[in-house]
């Protein structure tokens, strides 16, 4: 039978092309959002917006928005991450461990295997076993938490180190911003040219659109997401070492409170969590938005549970309004 | 339309149901203009049309699944809009499809409940039906298709429906059951209940209907008693006159190609509807394949494409045997395949140059940095070639259908074409791009490709295509050239009529 014809590009509302090129510029608006909340932030407390401030909230914003690549990548196949967390903070807690026994680097070498032999079984299950991946590193995530209490109690009287690179990655700060964009950038420039300007990221992209399409190009979507998997446990595996700089305590769960949050950055940032469609550079703005309103409401003084509250309502408003916005056809 | 006489009884109340001046249409698509059908007591009435007639359109009027734009249904003399297919049901229609429509994750009794159902009376039908063994407790999902098709129908039948739809129930059935099936519709006619039957199948029709209607493109023109020698008629009916699709361009006699051929099908069979297909590709050739809907193209198409693997026979790319285990494999010995439906080849959202260039990034090795440069020459290329429209590039779902199908292709004109498996490029497309498309495929063999080629469209066989095999019933059982191929010929092939003249 014949099918109907998707109307060609004609005479659009004016709404639904500013909701195009929202969608095809999605950080615009996010910019906006940001400043408007630091706006807001200045009114609440004067003075405070100031050049430490503003290092302070991008230090913060730096790991977080390293793990919500992690996330932006695996949902760009229609995938999520739930194991970054746990493998960040695995990969801070050996690197930390192993310090006094072997030496700094291979330690952190020892760290960065931890987040590949994650993201080997995340990727063996949602690429060859076809485990949904929320549920698949959801289960890697618990698994390695529980390695990781059966470790400790090998090391336990090992002590901690923390290798002086980490340290100054970590804390240090040149010209009033932190050291820790040394490894951002260069990180982030990676990430945003693998999206645009390599092949795996054009098949991240093909995958999650349409997976039959891609087989039908020739693309073995296995192959696929076994390197999705692979390097999203290297960049929570790298974050945990970069965190481990900056909070200088190892502990078992040092990178977790991160994990939520780097969803919720990759999604404010205009990820689909379908498939097909999501932006870097969002995240990254995301991921400043959320420190931001985390200083908001400390500010404001809230006891610690109405804050967390209000962080999960104040970041469902901001999807739903930004995904109504957006997705206008 | 409908006879004088009636042998059975008088009156209007003996009319079971009748449907006048139907019409649908879906956005733009007239899929319906004036379908009438009418039903009487003790009536057997096949419904057939040629692929995109109208039949799907008008099978869902008659049972309420979609509404009419124009026209009315009446069942039972009294005027009953349908409006929903629970409404249908209880109005005396009860319809049974090819797909049952049983849940697979109950079991048969469940099943029954849900509809209603007494057990003591499916189970009489099941017997009926050659399935006196049935335990109600089997689950649906553990069943073969032919037994499900049964135990829908049998429950259908427990409904004591006033007229039974059946629509291709006896595709891919046993012969036995087939005769079953055909037995039982014929003595619910006897009972003074009606019948629709939808087939391809002029055999069953002509040991079972009373009468035929015949769709063409979205209107009925024509209703005719079965008879010894009917079918010319009804194929006559059925082509009609055909809106111009343009003349061939290039000449129509061209030499038979000489040397190896590029691909080599033999004995191929492929569950659930290939049986048996053989057949010669050669380069510079346009090899027609021509199949009523579901006689097992689907499986031909996807076997040769490495999405479904073979049950058995042999598939030789330049000589050599081949296996496909995936699509990659297939890409990778030349075979590009272009599947009917645009939605399953797309990236939607995606830009029209990355629609394009994807297969140039599918191997491992091409994962780093895009070769933007060689990218942008191959798809402007492409573009050019088929004269995309790219206005609305930035993504495919914006472009037209059209437009959409011609990326489909272009991805591999832009990637290079050896062996080019076209399913119904055409497909629910405008005449002015279906009148660019054959050229292009005449053009491709013209520079040494390899084209297959199925079409819903006979008119089409002429235009683009060198020869053709036709498909009925999973085996190959005719092949026509070019230059004998009328639509008539194609059509009666196409309907299992021709004798096995020329079969391979």
């Amino acid at each position: 039978m014949s099918d109907i014809h998707p109307q060609a590009e004609t005479q659009a509302r004016p709404i639904v092309r500013i909701g195009r090129f929202l969608k095809d510029n999605p950080v615009i608006p996010l910019i906006a959002l940001l400043l408007l909340l630091i706006g807001t932030l200045e009114l609440m407390r004067p003075g405070i917006i100031s050049p430490f401030w503003a290092g302070n909230t991008i230090k913060f914003a730096i790991p977080l928005a390293m793990l919500a690549a992690c996330q932006v990548l695996t949902m760009l196949t229609g995938g999520i991450d739930l194991s970054v967390g746990i493998v960040a903070t695995a990969s801070a807690f050996v690197a930390a461990t192993l310090t006094p026994l072997v030496g700094p680097v291979p330690a952190m070498l020892v760290a960065m295997a931890v987040g590949v032999v994650v993201g080997v079984v995340n990727g063996f299950g949602t690429g060859i076993a076809r485990v949904h991946p929320l549920i698949m590193t959801l289960g890697t995530g618990l698994i390695a938490s529980g390695c990781l209490q059966v470790y400790q109690r090998y090391v336990i009287a090992t002590g901690t180190d923390i290798p002086a690179i980490l340290e100054w990655l970590g804390t240090g700060r040149t010209a009033g911003l932190p050291n820790g964009i040394f490894l951002f950038v260069p990180f982030a420039v990676f990430v945003l040219w693998l999206m645009r300007y390599s092949g795996f990221g054009r098949l991240l992209f093909a995958v999650g659109s349409n997976e039959k399409a891609a087989q039908l190009s020739g693309v073995r979507s296995w192959q696929v997401l076994m390197a999705l998997y692979v390097l999203s446990g290297l960049i929570a595996a790298l974050t945990g070492l970069l965190y481990l700089g900056m909070i200088r305590a190892p502990s078992l769960s040092l990178a977790n409170p991160l994990m939520l949050p780097s969803v919720a950055a990759a999604v404010i940032g205009g990820t689909s969590i379908f498939g097909g469609r999501g932006s870097f550079a969002g995240a990254i703005v995301g991921a400043l938005i959320l420190r931001v309103i985390e200083t908001m409401l400390t500010l404001a003084r809230m006891p610690e549970g109405a804050r967390i509250a209000l962080f999960g309502l104040i970041i469902l408003a901001v999807t739903a309004l930004y995904v109504r916005f957006t997705e206008q056809r | 339309m409908t006879s004088q006489t009636d042998p059975m009884s008088s009156g209007v109340t003996d009319t079971l149901l009748d449907a006048q001046n139907v019409a649908k249409s879906f956005g733009a698509v007239r899929a319906l203009t004036d379908a009438s059908l009418t039903v009487r007591r003790g009536e057997v009435v096949a419904l057939m049309g040629a692929n995109g007639a109208g039949k799907s359109t008008f099978v869902k009027i008659l049972t309420g699944a979609i509404r009419p734009d124009k026209g009315r249904v009446t069942i039972r003399g009294a005027e009953a809009r349908v409006g929903s297919p629970a409404e249908a049901r209880r109005s005396g229609l009860v319809p049974v499809y090819q797909e049952p429509s049983l849940i697979p994750d109950l079991d048969i009794s469940d099943n029954l409940r849900l509809g209603d159902t007494n057990a003591d009376t499916f189970r009489h039908w099941a017997a009926e039906l050659g399935h006196p063994e049935l335990r109600l407790d089997a689950m649906i999902r553990d069943l073969p298709l032919a037994t499900l098709r049964i135990i829908d129908l049998a429950r259908a039948l427990a409904s004591t429906p006033d007229v039974l739809l059946l629509d291709e129930l006896t595709a891919a059935l046993p012969t036995d059951l087939v005769e079953r099936v055909l037995r039982v519709a014929r003595q619910q006619a006897e009972d003074g209940r009606g019948v629709i039957y939808i087939s391809h199948r002029f055999a069953e029709i002509a040991a079972l209907c009373d009468r035929a209607t015949v769709l063409r493109d979205g209107r009925s023109v024509g209703d005719v008693d079965i008879a010894p020698g009917i079918e010319d008629r009804v194929v006559e009916m059925m082509l009609g006159a055909r809106i111009d699709l343009g003349q061939r361009a290039a000449e129509t006699a061209r030499p038979k190609p000489g040397g190896a051929p590029r691909l080599r099908v033999q004995n191929l069979a492929a569950a659930p509807k290939l049986i048996d297909a053989s057949f010669d590709l050669h380069p510079g050739e346009v090899l027609g394949v021509v199949a009523l809907e579901g006689q097992g193209q689907d499986e031909l198409f996807e076997v040769l494409a490495g999405m479904r693997k073979p049950a058995g026979g042999t598939v030789e790319i330049d000589g050599a045997p081949a296996l496909f285990r995936h699509p990659a494999d297939a890409i990778a010995a030349g075979l590009k395949f272009v599947p009917g439906n645009r939605a399953e080849a797309l990236f939607r959202e995606r830009s029209v140059r990355e629609n394009i260039a994807m297969p140039f990034s599918a191997r491992a090795r091409a994962w780093g940095p895009l070769r933007l440069r060689h990218e942008k020459a191959r798809v402007a290329e492409a573009v050019e070639r088929l004269q995309i429209d790219t206005r609305a590039q930035g993504e495919v779902q914006r472009l037209s259908g059209g437009n959409q199908q011609k990326v489909t292709i272009g991805r591999w004109l832009a990637h290079g074409v050896e062996t080019l498996l076209l399913f119904d490029p055409t497909r629910g497309i405008d005449v002015r791009t279906k009148r660019q498309i054959y050229p292009l495929v005449r053009e491709l063999a013209g520079q040494g490709a390899a084209v297959l080629y199925y079409t819903s469209e006979l008119a089409e066989v002429p235009l683009a295509c060198d020869r053709a095999v036709v498909i009925f019933n999973g085996c190959v059982v005719d092949i026509v050239e070019a230059v004998d191929a009328t639509e008539e010929r194609l059509m009666r092939a196409a309907y299992g009529l021709t004798s096995a003249e020329g079969a391979a």
